[in-house]
C-alpha cells in the first residue's frame, strides 16, 4: 500500500513540477492554464464517475457555480481572490448538496437529470432579473483583481489538490467502498458501507474540485459570461478526456486530458474545419475499441496504473 | 441455549405487495438453522428484511438483545450480522479487495490476520489473491463470498441459497466447508435453501410457505411430517409402503 501511495505521489510531484517550470520555457500561459483546468476537471469527474459510476453530464454546473460564487464574493466582499476561489468551491458544494437527491437515480436518468439541473442553474444565473447579483447575461468583470500569474499558480494548487484527493480515494478503504457501490450498492451496504454517506461525500468532493477550477478560471480570465462557464462543451470535453485516459485511476484522466486537449489545440488551430469530424470519430472509436480508456491497455498487461 | 436472533411476527414486502405475513423464528448462539422453502415462499425477502434491505412493516427483529428493526443495513452489519447474498462478492474487485471490503469495520492489522485465516480455510483463494472475483470459477466465487462474509467476524451468518448455480459436487463441498466453519468458529448460521442436502448440517429447520413459517423443529421431526416430506423429498410414507399397481389394472 505504501508503494502505491509513493507511485501516486511521484505522479503528483511530476505534474506539479512540470507546470511549475513550463512557463519559463513556453510562453503560452493561456494554453497551459486551460490544460491544467481540464486536468483538474477530469480528475473531478473521475471522483464521481470513476469511483461511483454516476456519469455527471451536468458537471459544468459545478464549474459555473464555482466561477460565479468566487466572482460574486470578489465583487461584493472585496476579499482576497485566493480566498474567493475557495468560496467558489464551497458554492459548488452547496449546489451539490441541493442536488444530492439526484443520486437516488441511476444510469441515464441520473445523467439527464444532472444535465437539466446544470442548465436550470445557467438560466437562473443568466436571467436579466439577477443582474444586481450575477450581472445576468452581461457577464462578470473582475479586471480590478486581474492577476494572470496568481490565477495560474492557484490553478496549479487546485490541480494538486484534485490529484491528492484522487490518490487518496484510489488507495484507501473509502475508495474501496466507493468501488463496491459502483459495482453493487446492495453488496456494498451488506459489507457495512454507508452507501448514502459515501456517495454523497464523493459527490461533494467532485463538486468542490469543479468549483475550485471555476473560481480559478474566473480569476485567470477576469471577464466571463454565463454562456462560457455553463457551456455544455466543458462537461463533454471533461468527460471525454477522463474516459479516454481511463477512469478509476489517478494517471488515466491526466493522460486523457493531456493527449486530447493538446490534440484539440493542434487540430483546432491547424485545421479547424476538421475538428468536429475528428472528435466525433475519436468518441466513436473510444466507445467501440477502448471503453476502459488508455490506462486499460497497461492494466491488461498487468501493469499497475497509479 | 441463548437466543441470538429473534424474529417476532415479521411482516414486510415490496411496495404494495406483502410477502411476509407474520413470520416468527429464532436462532440460538452456535446453532445452524436451515430455512427451507420453495421458490416464491419468501426466503430471500425474510433474509433481506433481517439485513434491512427490505423495510419491516410490522413485527420486531431482536439481535443479541438489541432491537434492529429500524436500523439501516450497514448498522445491522456492524452489530454482528454477516449477510451473504446469492452472488456474495464483488466481481470487479480482486480476491484481496473483496476480503478487505468484508472487513470494512476492522482495522488493517485485524484484516491482515483474518485474511490469512481465510486463505488457510480456502487454499483455492490463496492461489489467486490478485484475481478479479468475476474471473473465479462458480465454486471459488462461493468460497470467496463465504470468506468475505466471515472477514467481519460476525456473530451470525445469514446466507441466501449458497448452493445456487453450483453442481452437486460443489454443493457437497460448500456443505463441508460450512460444517467445518460452524465447528471451528462456533458460528451461528441461518441459511435459506431449497436444496435438502443441507439438512445434514442443520440443527434446526424452519419451513417457510407463502410468507409464513409453517414448521419449526429438528430433522427427525421434519422427516416424520408426511406433508413436508412429500413437498421437499417428493415421496410419501403411504405411497412408498404400497406395492405398485399392476399395469393395466385400475388402481
Amino acid at each position: 500500500m505504501r508503494r502505491r501511495y509513493l507511485q501516486a505521489l511521484s505522479v503528483i510531484i511530476l505534474v506539479a513540477v512540470v507546470f511549475l517550470l513550463l512557463p519559463r520555457f513556453y510562453s503560452n500561459q493561456s494554453f497551459l492554464f486551460n490544460l491544467m483546468l481540464y486536468l483538474g476537471l477530469a480528475e473531478g469527474v473521475n471522483i464521481i464517475y470513476g469511483f461511483t459510476g454516476y456519469l455527471p453530464f451536468g458537471y459544468v454546473g459545478f464549474f459555473g457555480a464555482g466561477a460565479y460564487g468566487s466572482a460574486i464574493a470578489i465583487t461584493f466582499w472585496h476579499i482576497s481572490p485566493f480566498v474567493c476561489v475557495i468560496l467558489g468551491g464551497m458554492a459548488a458544494v452547496a449546489t451539490g448538496i441541493v442536488l444530492i437527491p439526484l443520486l437516488r437515480l441511476s444510469g441515464a436518468y441520473f445523467a439527464i437529470a444532472n444535465l437539466a439541473a446544470s442548465q436550470a442553474l445557467y438560466l437562473i444565473v443568466a436571467n436579466p432579473t439577477m443582474e444586481k447579483i450575477t450581472q445576468g447575461p452581461y457577464g462578470i468583470d473582475l479586471s480590478s483583481v486581474y492577476n494572470a500569474d496568481a490565477g495560474y499558480y492557484t490553478m496549479l494548487a487546485v490541480l494538486v489538490f484534485a490529484m491528492v484527493v484522487v490518490a487518496y480515494i484510489r488507495n484507501s478503504d473509502f475508495g474501496l467502498s466507493l468501488l463496491a457501490i459502483k459495482e453493487d450498492r446492495v453488496t456494498a451496504s451488506l459489507a457495512g458501507v454507508n452507501v448514502v454517506r459515501a456517495r454523497s461525500i464523493a459527490w461533494m468532493l467532485s463538486a468542490f474540485v469543479a468549483g475550485l477550477c471555476g473560481g480559478a478560471f474566473g480569476w485567470f480570465t477576469a471577464v466571463f459570461y454565463p454562456s462560457t462557464v455553463f457551456s455544455l462543451d466543458v462537461s463533454v470535453f471533461t468527460i471525454v478526456f477522463a474516459l479516454f485516459g481511463g477512469v478509476g485511476t489517478l494517471a488515466g484522466p491526466l493522460l486523457g486530458a493531456l493527449l486530447l486537449y493538446s490534440m484539440y489545440n493542434f487540430i483546432g488551430i491547424s485545421t479547424p474545419q476538421y475538428f468536429q469530424l475528428f472528435y466525433g470519430f475519436l468518441i466513436i472509436g473510444l466507445v467501440l475499441f477502448l471503453p476502459d480508456g488508455v490506462a486499460s491497455i497497461l492494466q491488461k498487461g498487468k501493469v499497475y496504473v497509479p | 441455549m441463548e437466543t441470538l436472533l429473534d424474529l417476532e411476527a415479521l411482516e414486510s414486502g415490496y411496495g404494495l405487495i406483502q410477502v411476509l405475513w407474520g413470520s416468527s423464528l429464532s436462532v440460538c448462539r452456535n446453532q445452524s438453522v436451515l430455512l427451507l422453502g420453495i421458490n416464491g415462499a419468501g426466503k430471500t425477502t425474510l433474509l433481506k428484511t433481517i439485513a434491512g434491505l427490505v423495510p419491516t412493516w410490522k413485527g420486531k427483529i431482536v439481535f443479541d438483545g438489541v432491537d434492529l428493526t429500524r436500523l439501516k443495513p450497514n448498522l445491522r452489519i456492524a452489530h454482528g450480522i454477516g449477510y451473504m447474498s446469492e452472488l456474495g462478492m464483488v466481481p470487479n474487485l480482486t480476491v484481496e479487495e473483496n476480503l478487505k471490503l468484508g472487513g470494512y469495520f476492522r482495522t488493517d492489522k485485524e484484516n491482515r490476520k483474518r485474511a490469512g485465516e481465510m486463505f488457510d480455510y480456502f487454499p483455492d483463494l490463496k492461489a489467486y489473491p490478485k484475481r478479479m472475483g468475476g474471473a473465479l470459477s462458480g465454486g471459488q466465487r462461493k468460497m470467496l463470498g463465504v470468506a468475505k462474509t466471515l472477514m467481519s467476524m460476525p456473530k451470525l451468518v445469514v446466507m441466501d441459497e449458497p448452493s445456487s448455480g453450483l453442481s452437486p459436487k460443489f454443493v457437497k463441498k460448500v456443505i463441508e466447508v460450512l460444517k467445518f466453519l460452524h465447528e471451528r468458529e462456533n458460528l451461528s448460521m441461518l441459511i435459506a435453501e431449497q436444496n435438502v442436502s443441507f439438512l445434514d448440517f442443520a440443527q434446526k429447520i424452519y419451513i417457510l410457505d407463502k410468507g409464513q413459517v409453517t414448521f419449526g423443529g429438528d430433522v427427525e421431526e421434519l422427516k416424520g411430517n408426511d406433508t413436508i416430506r412429500e413437498t421437499y423429498f417428493g415421496i410419501s410414507q403411504t405411497v412408498r409402503s404400497q406395492p405398485p399397481s399392476p399395469v393395466g389394472e385400475t388402481p
